[in-house]
Parts: structure tokens; C-alpha cells; sequence
């Protein structure tokens, strides 16, 4: 009775693991199917040709979504993982930190075009135009709560005796926290920092009235920009063939760059782990 | 060298709960002094306040004097002073889990802004060495985690790493009761060479620890330190019956 319980239960494990990654197995799939045959050179280095020739790429949307990211993450990264420090660390109890932790999740919980029209009134209206600036804005928002609250969880996960050691060797709190506790939690922080950037690289709902879209090259923070998301969305709604060919390839890059990316900064945080280390 | 600590009224609070009440004691220098007593008795909560670790629980209080020395703990410094001047090893083996064997046992100095490199290599070796570990772990010091150590050698790799700030007092929380019997030894052999060069008091469960390394013994019960004497004194003849009931372990 009790092998039969355990195989009951490890096969429902697996039946919902199986659950779980069949829609993503499925998407890649058929992402590969519909998409990977449009995928050449020109998709990667040519910007869009106007409607009735053929051909053209994305570059300038590969290099805008790229530029939108980095810029999310340069303001969402540091105050997200601020504001967990400061949850976790050093407003333990206080009204302050409970009224912070609200604000994230209900921030969390924003549908994401609502964050794109805090973003138009907030960046775009004052300056008078649509802009990569205000598309980075809108983006490094939506990325604070998820960075916050996963870093204040991973820090509560180190244990106190590791706090207690550093401050019993006469280490000053402060330092103790981000030398020690941030260093110790910090392989969970950039799991929470992955989670963020991967949920934004996607976005489009916050773009449409900030980055707003561009068919041609530009690298100023000043002007509207292309980005992936965007522009497989103007592409797949549009009534030409070609297009949608064109949209189907660019979900493609957009999930593999998405991967990449991510295995990229796990490679890069995992080097110089020591033998043991948990 | 080690100095001796004077110990006046103190009295220590955690909320509403009065923990130590009136404690009264003179711990010599360069000697082991171990504190017995059954769980709850106030003898973590006694060492804590020695190196002031006990007010980083914001529900904490104190009242009373702490001498270290010349030092008034509690008046004449900041908590940061007393700690780099008063080492603690913990119940549990607690290293830095992210760090090397080198990284722990340097952290302190490290941390404290010390960087001249070629003194902490000394240091760490020498620190090493006087925990027993050096031999076990030499060729490994930066290719290995502290957590990667076995737990008895973590333990001595935790008192590397409070040696290596070079206190003056050394305060060990029972040190080794999470541990198996031939670390337990280690630990204790180690306890022996290193009172020469430190103060010691040490928390311990197990009265035959208390006996085999500590020349004066203090019985804690309830918050109150009852009976304070040289350990031989303590085990063979104690001038209290509470104490004489929990050493022939008629409770606790």
C-alpha cells in the first residue's frame, strides 16, 4: 500500500511537471515551425522595407529592444534590490516597511499598460515627444517590485547565525549586510533580477505610448525607438503575408535572445562559486 | 594577553522577560571559566552581554557594568570596539557560506578595512594554526569553501576566524555540543593551549566538559547566578544545594 502511495504520488508530480513545461515545449515548437524559415542574415542586419518589397529585417528593433532593457535594468535593478535591502535588512517591523511592501505587490499586481500611461504622463508629456527614455522608465518600473520583493525573500532566507558572525568579528551592520548577507543571498537576487528582465523583454502594452516604435535605426534616448515586442505586434496585426512571416521570426529571436541573455548572466554570476558553496 | 572581566548588578531583559537579574562576578585572566546550568538559565544571554551581541535583538535591554579590563563596555566604547576586542564562537558552526577557508578566517580584518596582504596571509596561518586546522586545510585555502569543511572543522575554522581579529576574551556559546565526540576533544585540547593567551568562558551543557578544561565554574539557574567557585570546588563539594542537586542531576 505504501510503494502504491509513492508511485501515486510521484506520478502526479511528474504528470503536472509534464503539464507545466508542455505549453512551453509546444510554443518553442511551433515558434521554430513558423518562424525559423524567415530567419536569415538580412532579419538581423537589414531595418524594415516599406510595404510591397520584400525582404528586410529587424535589426533596428533587435538593437532598440536591447537598448529599452538595458535601460530598464539600470533603474530597476539598484532600486529594487535597494528597496529589499531595506525591507529585509533595515526596516524589519517598521510602518515604513510594511507601507513599502503594499506598494510593491499592488505595483506588482498593475496591469502593464497602465505602468505605459504612468510612464506617457510622467516622461512623455513634460518633455513633448515619444521617446527610448520614456519606454526605459516605463520598463525599469514594472521591473522594481518583482527585484524588490524577491531580494527581501532571499535575504530573510540567510540565516541569522551568518548575520550574527559577521556582527560578533566587530563588522559595522551596515557593511555586514552588503558584504555578507547581499553577498550570501545574492545567486537568489539574480534569479529575482532574470524573472524581471525576462517578464519585460516581452513587454509591449508599456512601449506603444512611450518607445512608441520606429521603422529606422536610432540610438538616441531622445527619440522613439523600435523594440521586438512592438514591432511583432504592428507586423502580425498588418494584412500583408510577408509580414506576418516577419512577426512569427521576430517572436523567435525575441524568446532565444531572452534565453541567451539569461544563460549569459547565470554563467557570468556562477564563475568563481568555490567547491561546497550552497 | 588576555585581560580579566568584572562583572557588576547586571541585569538583562528580553521584552518584559527578565532574563539575568543581578549578576555579580570577577572572571580572571588567562583561565577557563565555564558556565553550567540548565537550558533557559540565562548563561547564553550572560555571554552575549559581555560582547554586546545581546542588544542586536531590538527587544533587548541592559542595566549594570561590564568591565573588560579598564574598559567600561557599556560606557567608554561602541559595540563595534568590544566585539573586535571580544571574539565569540557559536553553538552552531556558522562560516560565511560564500567565502573561501582563507576569506573566513580574514573576514573580520578584512571587513574592519585591514588589506595589507602579506600580513594577512600571516595572520591567517597562524590563526589556523592555533585552531588545530592549518594542516588539515592548507592546501585548500582558496579553492574551498569554509561550508565544504566538515562540522567539526568548521567549528575550528570559526575560532580561526575569531582569533584572527586578535580579541583579548573569547566567548564560546557551547562550542561544541553539535558535535561529535573527537571534535568535541579537539575543541577541547584546543581550549586548553589557548587560555594561555586568552580569557575564556565558555558556555557548556556537559558538566565533564566544565571539569576536563575550566579552573572556575559559575552555576546559573532561573536568571541568577547562584554559585561562583573554583571548578573542583563546584563538582566535589558546593556550598548550595541547588547546585549540588543539578551537578548529581537530580534536575535540569
Amino acid at each position: 500500500m505504501r510503494t502504491l502511495t509513492d508511485h501515486a504520488v510521484t506520478g502526479l508530480a511528474v504528470l503536472a511537471t509534464v503539464l507545466v513545461v508542455a505549453p512551453l515545449v509546444a510554443i518553442f515548437v511551433y515558434l521554430v515551425y513558423k518562424g525559423a524559415s524567415s530567419l536569415n542574415l538580412d532579419f538581423f542586419t537589414q531595418i524594415p522595407k516599406p510595404v510591397g518589397e520584400s525582404g528586410g529585417g529587424m535589426a533596428n528593433a533587435i538593437g532598440g529592444s536591447a537598448m529599452l532593457l538595458g535601460l530598464g535594468s539600470l533603474i530597476g535593478v539598484p532600486i529594487g534590490i535597494g528597496g529589499g535591502i531595506f525591507l529585509a535588512e533595515f526596516g524589519r517591523g517598521t510602518k515604513l516597511a510594511n507601507a513599502v511592501r503594499f506598494t510593491a505587490d499592488v505595483l506588482n499586481g498593475v496591469p502593464s499598460i497602465v505602468m505605459g500611461i504612468a510612464a506617457y504622463s510622467l516622461v512623455v508629456v513634460p518633455q513633448g515627444h515619444f521617446s527610448a527614455f520614456s519606454g526605459g522608465v516605463a520598463l525599469g518600473i514594472m521591473m522594481i517590485p518583482t527585484i524588490c520583493r524577491t531580494t527581501e525573500e532571499m535575504l530573510l532566507m540567510v540565516p541569522n547565525a551568518v548575520r550574527e558572525a559577521a556582527l560578533a568579528l566587530g563588522v559595522p551592520n551596515w557593511r555586514s549586510v552588503l558584504a555578507i548577507t547581499v553577498k550570501t543571498a545574492s545567486p537568489g537576487i539574480i534569479t529575482g533580477c532574470m524573472l524581471a528582465f525576462a517578464r519585460v523583454a516581452g513587454e509591449t502594452a508599456p512601449l506603444i505610448f512611450t518607445a512608441f516604435g520606429n521603422a529606422f535605426w536610432s540610438s538616441n534616448l531622445n527619440q522613439p525607438i523600435a523594440a521586438l515586442p512592438l514591432q511583432i505586434y504592428v507586423y502580425a496585426i498588418s494584412p500583408y503575408e510577408d509580414w506576418h512571416r516577419l512577426a512569427w521570426a521576430g517572436a523567435l529571436v525575441l524568446i532565444v535572445l531572452i534565453v541567451l541573455a539569461v544563460s549569459l548572466v547565470r554563467y557570468v554570476t556562477s564563475r568563481g562559486v568555490l567547491k561546497g558553496a550552497s | 594577553m588576555g585581560v580579566g572581566i568584572e562583572v557588576t548588578n547586571l541585569n538583562a531583559w528580553y521584552g518584559t522577560n527578565h532574563t539575568l537579574q543581578e549578576i555579580n562576578l570577577k572572571i580572571p585572566a588567562n583561565h577557563a571559566t565555564a558556565l553550567i546550568g540548565p537550558s533557559g538559565c540565562g548563561k547564553s544571554t550572560f555571554v552575549r552581554c559581555i560582547n554586546r551581541m545581546h542588544e542586536t535583538n531590538p527587544i533587548a535591554r541592559v542595566t549594570g557594568t561590564v568591565r573588560i579590563g579598564d574598559l567600561d563596555i557599556y560606557e567608554d566604547a561602541k559595540p563595534v570596539e568590544i566585539r573586535r576586542r571580544v571574539g565569540m564562537v557559536f553553538q552552531r558552526p556558522n562560516p560565511f557560506p560564500t567565502m573561501s577557508i582563507y576569506d573566513n578566517v580574514a573576514a573580520g580584518l578584512k571587513l574592519n578595512g585591514y588589506s595589507n596582504r602579506h600580513e594577512l596571509d600571516e595572520i591567517v596561518e597562524k590563526s589556523l594554526k592555533n585552531s588545530a586546522l592549518w594542516d588539515e586545510v592548507k592546501d585548500d585555502l582558496r579553492k574551498k569553501s569554509g561550508a565544504s569543511l566538515s562540522g567539526g572543522q568548521q567549528q575550528r575554522l570559526c575560532i580561526a576566524r575569531a582569533l584572527a581579529v586578535d580579541p583579548e576574551v573569547l566567548l564560546m556559546d557551547e562550542p561544541a555540543s553539535a558535535l561529535d565526540p573527537v571534535s568535541t576533544s579537539k575543541i577541547e585540547d584546543l581550549i586548553f593551549q589557548l587560555k594561555s593567551q586568552y580569557t575564556i568562558v565558555i558556555v557548556t551543557h556537559n558538566m565533564q566538559q566544565a571539569a576536563r578544561v575550566a579552573e572556575n565554574t559559575g552555576f546559573f539557574l532561573n536568571g541568577r547566578m547562584v554559585e561562583f567557585d573554583s571548578t573542583h570546588k563546584i563538582f566535589t563539594n558546593p556550598s548550595d544545594k541547588r547546585t549540588e542537586d543539578y551537578i548529581t542531576g537530580r534536575f535540569g
